[in-house]
C-alpha cells in the first residue's frame, strides 16, 4: 500500500497535490511557489506566485511587473488544505529559498539551489530538519572543492590591478543575477573605474531601488571609449567571442564560475583567467547540508544526478534521482534573453 | 616548485606569443640554475623516466580521498586528467612546502630503489605539502606525460634574449644527447664544446607552407624543387668514425635502422646529412604507414627487414670535413651533397632526392599532379641562394603539400545515431569562422573512441542552446580536426564549398574556439586543390 507523498514529482513540476501548489514549475500552472529568480526555476506565464520577499524585484523585471506576486519573510508561514508551507534561507542568491513543507508531522524541503558559504551579501543558509530533502548537485563531484571566497575575490583584485598597470581592461564574466552582486559587494573598494554590462546594469538596478546596498555601476553604453582605461568591466559570459568587446581592446577575460576548477572548461572557453566561484554548493557543503537535516530520503533534481544518489545510496541515506528542467544553466538563459 | 607552478599555470593561460615568450623570460631570469636546468629538459622533452606505476599512484589517492573506485572514475571523466584529478580529490593541505623543482627531482630519485610502501609514504608525504596546483604539476612529473603548451622554439628564443645569443646558437645547445642529472645549466648554455659533441646533431631548418601561388616566389630559375618525401624527417651525423642518426623530435634512432649502418663506413667522419628515412619495395617509395609499423617496435626482425626496409634519401648537408656549411648557399650544399653521393657505393640504403627540372612555374605546377604516384606528399621548393636557417622560417624554403586536406571546426549541431549508439549524439555538424560567424560546411559521423563520444555526448546535452526537431544546436566550444578526401564548390552550401568524405581526424582539445580554422582557410585549400 503506497501512502500519497507530500510531494511529488511531476512533469511540469514538483508538485504538493494535498495543497494544489506547485514548486518552481517550469510549465504554467495556478499557483507556484518559486525558490529563486534564476531563469530554469522562475518561468513564465503561471497565474499566482508565491516567493520570498527579496525575490520581487527581479521576478517582476524578468516575469512582468504585473504578476500575481504574494511574498512572504523567511520563517513565516501558511497553511493551506492543512499543509503548512514556509521560505527559510538557501544562501544561493538574493532572495533564494528552500521550500519547508508539512502535513500532520511529515516534513518536506525542497531546496532549490543553495550554497552554504556566507558570500556576504544574501543571508546564508539555514539546515532545516526535515525527513525528506531534495537537493540539487551541481556539483556533486569530489573534484569541486571551493576556496575561501575571500581568497577568490583577492585573486580577481590582483588580477584586476594587473591588467590595469598593464593598460588593459579587465572583462570580468559571470552570471547577472546573484554572481555579480556578489562580486560587486565584495570587491569593493575599487581599484580602478567600473561599468557594467546592460544585463547586469538592469538587475542592480532593480535591487537598488529595492533598498539592496549595492553601489551606483554605471552601464557601457553611457560611457565612450576613452573611459575604459584599466577599468574593471562586470559583463555576463553571453559577450564571449562578440564585437561587443572590441570597444574595450586592450582587454584581459575573467570568468566566475565553479566550472573554473577544471582547466579544460576554462580552455575550452577561450577565457584569458578561470576564478572558481559558484553560488552552488560544492562536494562537502552538499554533503554537510544534507547531514545537517538528518533526511532519511533524498531527491536529486539536477546536476550530477546519478553519481550523488548512488553516492548517498551507499552512505546510507536512501536517495532516488529525479528528472526535472532544472540546472540548464541559468547563463544560456538569462544572456539570451537580456544581453 | 611554487616559481614552476606559476610558469606552467601563467602559460596555461594564454595562447599569445609574446606572453608566453615574456613568461618564460621571466623564469630564465629568476630561477636558480639548479632549477633551469630541470625546466629546459621537460620543455625539451627530456623527463626522466620513472619507475612508478599509475595505478598504485591512483589507488593511493583514492585511498586518502576515501571514495569509492567508481567515484574517481566519474570524476576523472568529468576532469579528463589524471594528474589533474587526483591533485582535486587529495583534502585540502594546510602545510606548504619550499622545495625547488630541483630538490623534487632529487626526491624522486629516491623512488628508484624504494619498494611499494615506502613509495606509498614519499608520495602520500609530498601531497601533505604542496597546494592543489603544485600537487597536479608534481603529479605531471611524477606520472609522466608531461605537456606544456610551448614549442621548443619559444623556449630557445627565450633564451637566446636573456642570454644574448642568437636563437641558432641557443638551439644547437640543447640539442643531443644531455641529462639534467649530469648536465649544468651555464655549461649547457654558456659552455662551448662541452658534453657530448660528436652526437650533437644541428636544429632543422623546417619549412612553411606554399601561401601565394608559384609565381609569388618570383622568378623559377631562382629555384629548386623536389619530392616531399612522406617518411620520417631524419640528421645523419658521421663523426669519429661513429653514426648518429636523430629524428626531427630529436630522438636518437641509430639502432631502429641497421639498413642505415653502412653509412658510417661509407660517409666521410665530419659529415652531417638532413634527409627523410623511407621505406623502398623495389626502389619505389613505400606509404608512410608501412614505416610506422616499424617505429613502434622495440626489436627489428628480419621479416621486417626484408618487407619494409629503409633507405635515407638525403637532400641536404649540414657539415662537411667537420665544417659547419650551412651558412653557404643552397646550391653550393647541393654540389656538396652530390659529391658526397658520387663517392659512395651504397646505393641501395642512400639515395639522393632527385631535383625536378621544369621550365616554368605552368610546368612544375602539372608535376605536381604526379606527387601521389611518386608516394610524394607534394613538393618541396628551395631557393638557389637559401642558407640552412634554424626552426620554421619563412622566405627561403616553401613546402608545398598535396593534401592539405584537414582543417579546425567547430563543432555546432548534433543529432542522436542509431543503432548501437541511439541514445548518443553522434551526428555532428562542424563549421569554420567567417568573421565573428561560424559557417557550417560539413558532417561528419566518425572518427572518436568511445570514451571520446560520451564525453561530448555529455557536452551537448549540458549545452544546448536551442532544439529544432532532432537536431540540438550546441553552444560552440569545442573544436574538432576534420579530414576530408576531396573540395569543391558548392552553391547548396552556405559556406560555398563541399567537402567529400568529412571525418574527424583529432579532438582538439587544446585549441580554443578562436583557433579554429577559418573560411578563407578553407577557400585557399579549395585554391590549392583545384
Ligand atoms: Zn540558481
Ligand atoms: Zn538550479
Amino acid at each position: 500500500m503506497k501512502r500519497n507523498e507530500l510531494l511529488s514529482f511531476t512533469a511540469s513540476s514538483i508538485y504538493c497535490p494535498s495543497a494544489d501548489i506547485h514548486i518552481d514549475p517550469w510549465k504554467p500552472v495556478e499557483r507556484a511557489i518559486i525558490t529563486h529568480a534564476h531563469s530554469d526555476h522562475a518561468k513564465w506565464g503561471c497565474q499566482h506566485y508565491l516567493a520570498h520577499k527579496d525575490s520581487e524585484p527581479i521576478l517582476r523585471m524578468r516575469l512582468g511587473s504585473d504578476i500575481s506576486l504574494q511574498t512572504l519573510e523567511y520563517g513565516e508561514s501558511f497553511t493551506i488544505n492543512g499543509v503548512n508551507f514556509s521560505l527559510h534561507p538557501a544562501g544561493h542568491i538574493i532572495g533564494s529559498s528552500q521550500v519547508r513543507v508539512e502535513q500532520q508531522g511529515e516534513i518536506w524541503v525542497a531546496s532549490g539551489d543553495y550554497k552554504l558559504q556566507d558570500d556576504l551579501f544574501c543571508p546564508p543558509f539555514e539546515a532545516i530538519k526535515c525527513h525528506t530533502f531534495i537537493t540539487e548537485s551541481t556539483f556533486g563531484l569530489p573534484i569541486y572543492k571551493w576556496k575561501p571566497q575571500q581568497e577568490i575575490i583577492d585573486e580577481i583584485k590582483v588580477w584586476a590591478l594587473q591588467n590595469k598597470l598593464q593598460g588593459k581592461n579587465s572583462i570580468l564574466m559571470g552570471y547577472a543575477l546573484g554572481k555579480m552582486q556578489r562580486l560587486i559587494k565584495n570587491l569593493q573598494p575599487f581599484d580602478q573605474p567600473v561599468f557594467a554590462h546592460g544585463a547586469i546594469y538592469n538587475v542592480n538596478e532593480q535591487l537598488r531601488t529595492a533598498g539592496f546596498d549595492l553601489p551606483y555601476i554605471p552601464p557601457v553604453n553611457n560611457a565612450s571609449k576613452s573611459d575604459f582605461q584599466g577599468a574593471l568591466i562586470f559583463a555576463t559570459g553571453s559577450v564571449l567571442n562578440t564585437p561587443w568587446l572590441k570597444r574595450f581592446e586592450p582587454y584581459s577575460t575573467g570568468y566566475c564560475s565553479g566550472w573554473m576548477a577544471i582547466r579544460g572548461a576554462k580552455n575550452r572557453k577561450s577565457i584569458d583567467r578561470g576564478f572558481v566561484l559558484s553560488d552552488h554548493a560544492d562536494w562537502d557543503e552538499l554533503n554537510t547540508a544534507i547531514d545537517a537535516t538528518g533526511a532519511e530520503k533524498v531527491y536529486v533534481t539536477h546536476g550530477y544526478t546519478d553519481t550523488f544518489s548512488r553516492w548517498l545510496n551507499e552512505r546510507g541515506v536512501e536517495s532516488a534521482e529525479v528528472k526535472t528542467m532544472y540546472g540548464e544553466e541559468e547563463e544560456a538563459a538569462t544572456e539570451t534573453t537580456e544581453s | 616548485m611554487k616559481r614552476f607552478t606559476n610558469l606552467f599555470l601563467e602559460l596555461d593561460r594564454t595562447t599569445k606569443t609574446n606572453d608566453k615568450v615574456a613568461l618564460l623570460k621571466a623564469y630564465f631570469l629568476s630561477a636558480p640554475d639548479e632549477d633551469k636546468i630541470w625546466a629546459l629538459a621537460l620543455f625539451t622533452g627530456r623527463r626522466p623516466p620513472r619507475k612508478i606505476k599509475t595505478t598504485q599512484v591512483q589507488e593511493w589517492a583514492i585511498e586518502q580521498a576515501n571514495i569509492p573506485m567508481w567515484l574517481f572514475r566519474e570524476s576523472y571523466g568529468s576532469v579528463g586528467d589524471l594528474a589533474e584529478t587526483i591533485s582535486l580529490i587529495l583534502p585540502v593541505n594546510t602545510s606548504t612546502s619550499e622545495k625547488t623543482l630541483s630538490e623534487w627531482f632529487a626526491y624522486f630519485t629516491q623512488l628508484n630503489k624504494a619498494t611499494d610502501e615506502e613509495k606509498k609514504q614519499l608520495i602520500l608525504e609530498a601531497w601533505k605539502q604542496l597546494s592543489t596546483y603544485e600537487t597536479f604539476v608534481f603529479n605531471k612529473l611524477l606520472m609522466g606525460s608531461f605537456r606544456i603548451g610551448v614549442s621548443q622554439t619559444l623556449v630557445v628564443r627565450a633564451i637566446g634574449e636573456v642570454s644574448d645569443m642568437t636563437s641558432a646558437v641557443v638551439a644547437h645547445r640543447v640539442m643531443g644527447q644531455w641529462d639534467p642529472y649530469h648536465s649544468s645549466y651555464k655549461e649547457l648554455i654558456y659552455g662551448e664544446n662541452t658534453g657530448d659533441t660528436t652526437s650533437k646533431p644541428y636544429p632543422f631548418y623546417l619549412a612553411y607552407g606554399l601561401e601565394g601561388g608559384l609565381e609569388s616566389l618570383g622568378q623559377p630559375e631562382d629555384w629548386f624543387a623536389e619530392w616531399k618525401w612522406d617518411g620520417i624527417r631524419s640528421q645523419v651525423i658521421v663523426r669519429n668514425n661513429e653514426l648518429y642518426i636523430w629524428s626531427r623530435g630529436e630522438e636518437l634512432v641509430t639502432e631502429k635502422f641497421p639498413e642505415l649502418e653502412s653509412l658510417r663506413t661509407q660517409l666521410p667522419s665530419g659529415t652531417v646529412l638532413d634527409g627523410e628515412i623511407v621505406c623502398f619495395e623495389n626502389d619505389r617509395p613505400l606509404p608512410f604507414n608501412i614505416l610506422q609499423t616499424r617505429i613502434g617496435r622495440k626489436n627489428i626482425t628480419k621479416k621486417i627487414l626484408t618487407e619494409a626496409p629503409v633507405a635515407f634519401i638525403g637532400y641536404d648537408v649540414m657539415e662537411y670535413e667537420g665544417q659547419d656549411v650551412r651558412q653557404k648557399p643552397q646550391e653550393e650544399r647541393r654540389k656538396i651533397l652530390e659529391d658526397l653521393f658520387e663517392q659512395t657505393e651504397i646505393k641501395g640504403a642512400f639515395k639522393i632526392s632527385p631535383l625536378l627540372t621544369f621550365d616554368g612555374w605552368d610546368e612544375l605546377r602539372n608535376l605536381h599532379l604526379q606527387s601521389r604516384e611518386q608516394a610524394a606528399e607534394g613538393f618541396m621548393i628551395k631557393r638557389k641562394q637559401a642558407q640552412y636557417l634554424t626552426g620554421r622560417k619563412k622566405g627561403d624554403w616553401w613546402k608545398w603539400k598535396v593534401d592539405p586536406l584537414s582543417i579546425d571546426a567547430v563543432l555546432v549541431y548534433a543529432q542522436k545515431g542509431s543503432g548501437r549508439r541511439a541514445e548518443l549524439y553522434t551526428d555532428y555538424t562542424f563549421a569554420v569562422w567567417e568573421k565573428d560567424k561560424l559557417i557550417p560546411f560539413a558532417k561528419a559521423y566518425s572518427g572518436l573512441t568511445d570514451a571520446e563520444i560520451r564525453e561530448v555526448d555529455r557536452y551537448i546535452k549540458q549545452n544546448t542552446i536551442e532544439k529544432f526537431g532532432p537536431v540540438r544546436t550546441v553552444k560552440p566550444q569545442l573544436v574538432f580536426e576534420i579530414g576530408f578526401e576531396g573540395i569543391n564548390e558548392s552553391s547548396r552550401h552556405k559556406s560555398g564549398i563541399a567537402v567529400r568524405f568529412p571525418r574527424i581526424l583529432n579532438w582538439r582539445k587544446d585549441k580554443k574556439l578562436e583557433e579554429a580554422d577559418t573560411l578563407d582557410n578553407l577557400k585557399s585549400i579549395l585554391k590549392a586543390y583545384k
